[in-house]
């Protein structure tokens, strides 16, 4: 005998009913709030993206010479002051750049010295003011320190980044196929893991993503189709890696635009590590910068009139080496380019100072250095985009970190 | 009524093994402690191929396809056959090659009966991680841990150490085939005449690796000066080219002409001018140095036991360790002998690896093809071999623990359960899987399911069979 068996979606309702889901219904509560609406992205560059080649200083008259058959050649590179540039593969970037929508801040570092890929990202993420000195993410504080507001956060990818760990559950999605399996089974775990501190909270607010992927997902087409049949080849490679950061980009903001859906988002690209062959103007860096183009391209076109109301902030644990190492490529170093953009951002110049390439600017005689705490920065996202109070940025978010002032007046 | 032994044997096969196959609960509970103890040997451990293809092999033929395409870029403009495409031709060799040695280790995993002997196995294999993402090294992973880690797992660490150190995979993965001392004779030639695509530099990358993730730890008090000179000691470590003679091609050869020359500092010891040896003599100095104890033993202990590991369970393994200079299989005794090890709270949730081995170690089978067991790691955040960075593959709760990961490993269960649980009886299996472990709200849902397939969902999902 057959007999109808409840939808997933309706069976997620009635999981909502048990306790279990503590955001079923999402935010309408301060749907007119304007803070409500503000949108906030961080996309963490794993690896140690070379802001050399980011944003190339192509005006600084030390950039060639250390750089040598690396440095982006001024005649190639996108123009944004007198001494800076962006990378050819950040056209979409640069556009928006001319329309006062993306600024960079050419030296910046997190408080970490080590040259560690591990530490630099730990202290990057916990926002601590040292390795181990918090064991959560300061985007998961800064949750909680929204006081009684609540505010969704999604991290994208199928492992937690640290920076969005901690004690407030957040949301997570990775591409891929969670289709519709028996309605019975998630009650049933449901069930199981109650009392579970680990498994419960990540079931229930995986079945609610899980809820809203298909409105996500609409209209951004999909993500492994080939461009194109004849693309094959390299270039092709290529094309298809773009087609899918572009897809990500646009599946996130179907999550960010939707009612409940997540105001805070962060993201991990891979592959910055360029130890050898880095290339210039094209080659393994360029590759990486064109799908980080891609993606932050398919955020700004599907978050469409929300992107007004949101600020993305691209940051790396670390820079490398100033000079050029003995293999064509760079090693670990210390002040790098984050990038900020968005439709809520005021127009400016640099974010903090540029100290030159000269031989005795350089910090440790090899890296570009840090003029700007990476935790300001984010400091003052969070208090003019978030409204976070400076209380709860300076006692719970970035705990030690009185040194690093808020850079104020970018939104 | 459960004894003691029944719990343990059910912690034995599933905490220091890789989760039961039916009956194997039962056979360990003569003698649970006994039953891992057995499984250390000398010989190190098991071999998933019996003649697999060598490094050397499979580093030729990436270069040989270099070269092709290489040719081919110059001849044709782009315009090549599908067929003799290389890039078509590289995707499939790092396609095929990965997912036959990838294969034959996941199946290893689900029908070896020495399941603590293949995890301790697993352990070293990411400690010393190569990882596929680097296209050079895409097709060397599973040489490596065959030819590097598998013979010395239960030797002496400094042997594995350095067998790691000098094998092509490792040099190749982390750039230190191409460094070269900056006052080599190789530099000053290469500055004469310079190569296109050669640098005749130094590149610390591997230096930075072994001192901060192979041995001493970041938190050792090594300086950049100290990364810099090992960099600079290990100069000439490199892998064999075309232009080598035929049976060095693809090996590791060192080269006296590109070893940086002159004494080198590393932490504060010298070591005198000495070509190969120079670096031998750091290598040897880290694997003795108490740093490298302490933080493999907490690796070891955090794998096992906790991801905040006991610390009397260091403690004795450090003393072990140290005991014996490193010796890997007294290490393993101590750490099966510790009754912190045995404790019944199941602290470690499974990585999607052994989530998956373990699922097909419950029903007495084993992925029959690649498409069985890449895709869904895949989906759950590890993808086959290709660990995100030299680090490896993160052994923490937290990392594994996302909702998303959670609805994947759920969606996965219910297909692997659709395709085989028609001819299974789910009662049994969930107490062979489980033993002592299985508790009654999980033994009451999955007898109490509606269909084998939703009986056997529920089992692979319940919170025992996702930790051990």
């Amino acid at each position: 005998m057959t007999r109808l068996t409840p939808s997933r979606r309706s069976l997620l309702a009635a999981a909502g009913g048990r306790g279990l889901s503590v955001s079923f219904m999402g935010r309408a509560a301060f749907a007119d709030d304007a803070v409500g609406r503000r949108k906030f992205v961080t996309v963490v560059a794993r690896g140690g993206m070379d802001g050399l080649s980011v944003s190339p200083p192509v005006g600084d008259p030390d950039y060639e010479g250390l750089r040598g058959r690396i440095a982006i050649p001024a005649g190639a590179a996108l123009k944004l002051d007198s001494t800076f540039a962006l990378h050819p593969a950040l056209a979409g970037v640069h556009a928006l750049a001319l329309k006062g929508q993306a600024r960079i801040a050419p030296a910046i570092a997190s408080p970490d010295r080590a040259r560690s890929h591990f530490e630099a990202q730990d202290v990057l993420e916990s926002g601590g003011a040292m390795v181990y000195a918090a064991s959560s993410g300061f985007l998961n504080r800064a949750l909680t320190a929204a006081g009684g507001r609540r505010i969704e956060a999604l991290s994208v990818g199928a492992t937690a980044p640290l920076i969005l760990r901690g004690p407030v559950q957040t949301a997570s999605w990775s591409p891929g196929p969670s289709g519709e399996g028996s309605p019975r089974l998630p009650a049933i775990l449901a069930d199981l893991y109650a009392g579970d501190p680990l498994l419960a909270p990540a079931l229930a607010s995986g079945l609610q993503t899980v809820a809203m992927a298909p409105t996500a997902q609409e209209g951004v087409g999909d993500m492994s189709a080939p461009v194109d049949a004849a693309d094959d080849g390299v270039a092709g490679f290529v094309r298809r890696g773009q087609n899918t950061a572009r897809t990500l980009g646009k599946t996130v903001a179907g999550f960010m635009t939707q009612a409940g859906g997540p105001q805070i988002v962060a993201i991990s690209v891979d592959g910055w590590d360029t130890h050898a062959n880095q290339g210039a103007a094209e080659g393994q860096l360029a590759t990486r910068l064109l799908y980080l183009d891609a993606l932050l391209m398919g955020l700004n076109e599907g978050l469409g009139a929300a992107w007004n109301d949101t600020v993305v902030v691209v940051a790396t644990e670390f820079g490398r080496t100033a000079r050029i190492n003995g293999t064509g490529g760079t090693d670990h170093g210390t002040g790098s380019t984050a990038i900020v953009l968005g439709g809520a951002l005021k127009p400016g110049g640099i974010i903090g100072d540029w100290p030159t390439l000269r031989a005795e600017a350089l910090f440790e005689g090899r890296d570009t250095r840090p003029t700007l705490d990476m935790r300001g920065l984010f400091k003052g996202v969070l208090a003019d985009h978030l409204g976070l109070d400076r209380a709860a940025l300076e006692g719970t978010v970035f705990p030690d970190s009185g040194a690093a002032a808020a850079v104020r007046g970018m939104v | 009524m459960a004894t003691p032994n029944d719990l343990n044997a059910a912690i034995a096969v599933t905490r220091f093994g890789l989760g039961a196959r039916p009956g194997e609960i039962a056979t360990a509970s003569a003698d649970p402690q006994g039953w891992v103890r057995r499984q250390i040997r000398r010989a190190g451990a098991d071999r998933p191929q019996e003649a697999p293809e060598t490094s050397a092999t499979r580093i030729k033929a990436f270069r040989a396809y270099r070269q092709d395409r290489r040719a081919m870029e110059r001849e044709a403009d782009g315009e090549v056959a599908a067929d003799r495409d290389p890039v078509q031709i590289a995707a499939r060799m790092l396609r095929e090659d990965t997912a036959v040695d990838f294969l034959a280790r996941a199946r290893l995993a689900a029908t070896t009966p020495a399941g603590f002997r293949e995890r301790w196995t697993l352990f070293w294999c990411n400690h010393f991680t190569v990882s596929a993402v680097k296209l050079l090294t895409a097709t060397v992973t599973g040489p490596f841990e065959q030819e590097a880690i598998r013979p010395r797992v239960f030797g002496r660490f400094e042997d594995m150490l350095v067998a790691s150190s000098a094998h092509p995979a490792m040099l190749m993965y982390l750039d230190q085939a191409q460094s070269v001392g900056p006052h080599s004779p190789a530099a000053a030639f290469l500055r004469r005449r310079p190569m296109p695509g050669v640098g005749g530099g130094l590149n610390e990358n591997l230096a930075r690796e072994i001192l901060e993730l192979h041995t001493v730890g970041v938190d050792a008090g090594y300086s950049q000066d100290d990364v810099t000179e090992f960099a600079r000691a290990l100069t000439g470590w490199s892998v064999g080219g075309l232009r080598e003679v035929e049976d060095q091609q693809g090996e590791y050869v060192f080269r006296m002409p590109a070893h940086e020359p002159g004494g080198r500092t590393v932490m504060g010891k010298t070591y005198a001018a000495a070509g190969l040896d120079q670096g031998l003599a750091i290598l040897k100095d880290l694997a003795a140095h108490p740093a490298t104890a302490r933080h493999i033993c907490t690796k070891i202990a955090r794998h096992f036991v906790a991801d905040d590991p006991p610390p009397a369970l260091v403690a004795r393994l450090e003393a072990t360790w140290k005991a014996t200079n490193g010796d890997l299989g007294h290490v393993a005794e101590t750490l099966v002998a510790a009754p912190e090890a045995w404790d019944p709270a199941p602290r470690k949730l499974k990585t999607p690896y052994e989530f998956l081995i373990s699922s097909w170690r419950a029903i007495g089978g084993q992925p029959g093809a690649i498409e069985h067991i890449a895709p869904p790691l895949n989906a759950m955040g590890m993808r086959a071999f290709s660990a995100p960075s030299p680090k490896g593959w993160s052994d923490e709760a937290m990392t594994w623990a996302a909702p998303d990961a959670i609805i994947k490993r759920m969606s996965w269960a219910e297909g692997f359960s659709a395709v085989v649980a028609a001819d299974l009886d789910p009662s049994p299996i969930a107490a062979g899987a489980l033993g002592a472990r299985l508790s009654e709200p999980v033994r009451k849902a999955v007898a109490r399911a509606e269909s084998r397939q939703e009986a056997l969902s529920v089992l692979l999902m319940s919170p025992e069979f996702q930790r051990r």
